[in-house]
């Protein structure tokens, strides 16, 4: 190198940067996604077509080197065969997505007046609002939903105040059934259907409520005709935060639901950890994940759709 | 689009004039209407008539209170005090949804979910009015506001100017007793504006509604209305036709804010029973109205001048009334027209036009820095005390 020729180091990390800064920007999340999304699953694809043995890793290895120094690939379909022939991982699949929809359901349900109410609110108000909807996640999620537990047992606070105002003789058991599942998902995910919702309705032009009530339109119909469909992106969008980490929920059904809560998330985890079949885990763990590729694909269509029309 | 029909079809403004006629009964009937938002008035104890199918506009600069009057008749705002009757109606206890008005929006607020069609037939469908009415009428208007081929398009795949005519037709629909319409014309360009001002008022006429227009634009006021409201700080300045409005002001607030004018500043010297006399120390110069005013020797007053109606010359006008000297200080070129500004000695500056009808006057026309005297008919300004 000559002198003439000799940058100083900097200006040239400066001119490699201005140069690939398109690259850089989206190279980062990209070999995030590579390291620890695509890595992980390309792992548990393999193992879910290994064999399970008393070992460690308690697997079998897909490649095999005969004696003759040719490489056998040796793919078992097995876990997936036993999937379908076990009733029990489909009526888990099919309870799993049953509790996922009903609960995004009632979640919607419950958020919608809420996000409605926070976005209609007066802008200091709203931030008091929106703070006290976040509030929660500054308590650990473990906690929160442990609580539930001393809300709803036999002698919890629900049962006590029902017996004490003479509504009911005897406790109502409440605790470890489905209805306590519901009740800690709608409750732990509301902040995730709330927020979308409300940055979806706060946008909404006030002129469009006063030219539908000018037009003849009651209050009711204008809600009907005008807030709620324009408000389909923002439902979207929250029943997907909801739906899709509903479906692999461990935690909630674990702590609050009973012997007859049947959820994958569940089966996963014993399977796992309680037979040590990592094969059929990681079966379950894909098939799982093409369960839920599907409605994503479904919500972004019916998103796009809605983009669209708006547009 | 229908400009041509504007020649054949007399307007309101030309003809009935019901706000002249004293047995005509007022359509609507505004009367010491008052709205405060807290501390702030927005309408100050405003009443104003307004009669069957004129084209009325509410005229004045941002935060004056116009959109707010425009707001009570709609029902969005509630008045804090006064009384709105539209037909002999009260409408104190009608809900905006049960009032015989109808609004377009500044904004236009078109549903941007709905096509065109679906949009126009809102209001109608509100009304459980039967599907092939709805049909029927849907087309109809279609047709009138030139939206034939667009029913099915959503509104985020039209121009503006064509959305404007989508608001249009949809507040027209329901065929409102008044259509109340928010500066209408104001997101469309220079051009399309023009065009659509005439538009605006075939179909007003060969519906025969009463419209209410806000606007801040006075030569959009002037070009629509049959009467125009000036409003100023929430209260109504002054009401008349628009000529009425542009030749005889009666405030300094008027006279400035319809078209540009020149003020001078005047103290009476001579107050006889059919002219005044006037000095004004701005101008440098002694003026002589050619009519009575009632005034006392002494007291100041203003007389307003348009641009338009000064003589512009290099010679010195004969007498000793009603001329200013100045120096030519700009002139900005118009076509039709040359906008002068005159630089008095005073420091003041005078704004004066001149035509451009002779296409080779350009010899006879003052220059940069040329001496000019601006000289006026003794009936040409107007004298205003307030």
């Amino acid at each position: 190198m000559t002198g003439a020729q000799a940058a100083p180091p900097l200006t040239k990390t400066l001119k490699f940067i201005g140069a690939h800064g398109r690259a850089l920007v989206i190279g980062v999340p990209m070999w995030w996604l590579i390291v620890f999304f695509l890595i992980p699953f390309a792992v548990v694809a393999k193992i879910s077509f290994s064999e399970a043995v008393i070992a460690r890793p308690p697997y079998t290895s897909l490649i095999e080197w005969t004696g003759e120094g040719a490489m056998l690939l040796k793919l078992n379909f097995s876990n997936y065969a036993y999937l379908i022939e076990d009733s029990l991982y489909i009526l888990a699949y099919w309870s799993s997505i049953k509790v996922a929809f009903f609960s995004t359901v009632a979640t919607l349900i419950v958020a919608y007046p809420m996000a409605y109410y926070i976005a209609r609110a007066p802008e200091r108000r709203r931030n008091v609002l929106l703070m006290l909807i976040i509030l929660p996640f500054w308590t650990s999620f473990l906690l929160r939903v442990y609580a539930w537990i001393g809300i709803l047992k036999g002698n919890g606070i629900v049962n006590n105040i029902l017996l004490s105002l003479g509504i009911t003789s005897e406790p109502i058991v409440m605790l470890q059934t489905n209805f306590a599942v519901y009740v800690g998902i709608v409750y732990t995910y509301l902040p995730f259907m709330i927020l979308p919702l409300f940055t979806n309705l706060v946008k909404l032009d006030n002129d469009l409520l006063e030219a539908s009530s000018d037009l003849g339109a009651r209050p009711m119909a204008t809600f009907f005709k005008i807030t709620l469909p324009l408000s389909i992106p923002g439902m979207i969008a929250g029943s997907m935060l909801v739906f899709i980490p509903v479906i692999g929920e461990f935690v909630i059904p674990a702590l609050l639901g009973g012997p007859d809560t049947l959820m994958i998330g569940k089966v996963l985890w014993s399977e796992f950890f309680s037979n040590r079949d990592w094969p059929v885990a990681s079966a379950v763990a894909i098939v799982m994940l093409v369960l839920l590729v599907i409605p994503i694909m479904l919500l972004r269509n019916a998103q796009a759709a809605s983009a669209e029309g708006s547009s | 689009m229908g400009v041509d029909r504007i020649e054949t079809k007399q307007t309101i403004a030309t003809g009935a004039k019901p706000w002249v006629d004293q047995a005509e009964a007022p359509f609507i009937r505004i009367s010491n209407l008052t709205k405060n938002f807290g501390d702030f008035i927005a309408v100050d104890n405003v009443s104003l008539d307004i009669y069957r199918q004129e084209l009325f506009c509410l005229l004045g600069g941002s935060g004056c209170g116009k959109s707010t009057l425009l707001r009570m008749l709609a029902g969005f705002e509630t008045p804090s005090s006064g009384r709105i009757e539209i037909d002999g109606q009260d409408m104190a206890s009608i809900p905006a949804y049960e009032r015989p008005t109808n609004m377009m929006f500044q904004s236009y607020a078109l549903f941007p979910h709905m096509s065109v069609e679906k949009n126009v037939a809102y209001g109608l469908v509100r009304d459980g009015v039967a599907k092939a009415e709805i049909a029927e009428r849907v087309a109809e208007m279609l047709t009138l506001v030139q939206l034939d081929g667009f029913a099915k398009r959503k509104p985020g795949q039209l121009s503006g100017g064509q959305r404007q005519r989508v608001a249009l037709a949809r507040s027209l629909i329901k065929r409102p007793k008044l259509l109340l319409l928010d500066e209408p014309l104001g997101a469309l360009d220079k051009k399309l504006r023009e065009e659509t001002q005439f538009e605006l008022v075939n179909i007003q006429e060969s519906l025969g509604v009463t419209f209410i227009v806000v606007t801040h634009d006075q030569e959009e006021a002037m070009t629509l209305s049959s009467r125009i409201g000036v409003m100023d700080r929430g209260e109504i300045v002054q009401v008349g036709e628009p000529h009425a409005i542009y030749e005889y002001p009666q405030s300094r607030f008027v006279a400035d804010f319809i078209g540009s004018v020149n003020i001078f500043e005047g103290r009476v010297t001579e107050d006889a029973e059919n002219f005044v006399r006037l000095h004004s120390q701005e101008g440098g110069c002694d003026i002589h109205v050619a009519h009575g005013v009632s005034c006392t020797e002494n007291q100041k007053m203003w007389l307003a001048v348009r641009p338009e109606k000064f003589s512009l010359s290099k010679e010195q006008p004969a007498g000793k009334y009603n001329f200013v000297t100045g120096t030519v200080d700009e002139i900005a070129y118009l076509g039709n027209l040359s906008v002068y500004r005159i630089l008095l000695a005073s420091g003041k500056n005078v704004r004066a036009t001149r035509s451009n009808r002779d296409r080779h006057d350009a010899e006879a026309a003052p220059g940069w820095g040329d001496t000019v005297y601006l000289a006026w008919d003794d009936t040409a300004g107007v004298v205003l005390t307030q």
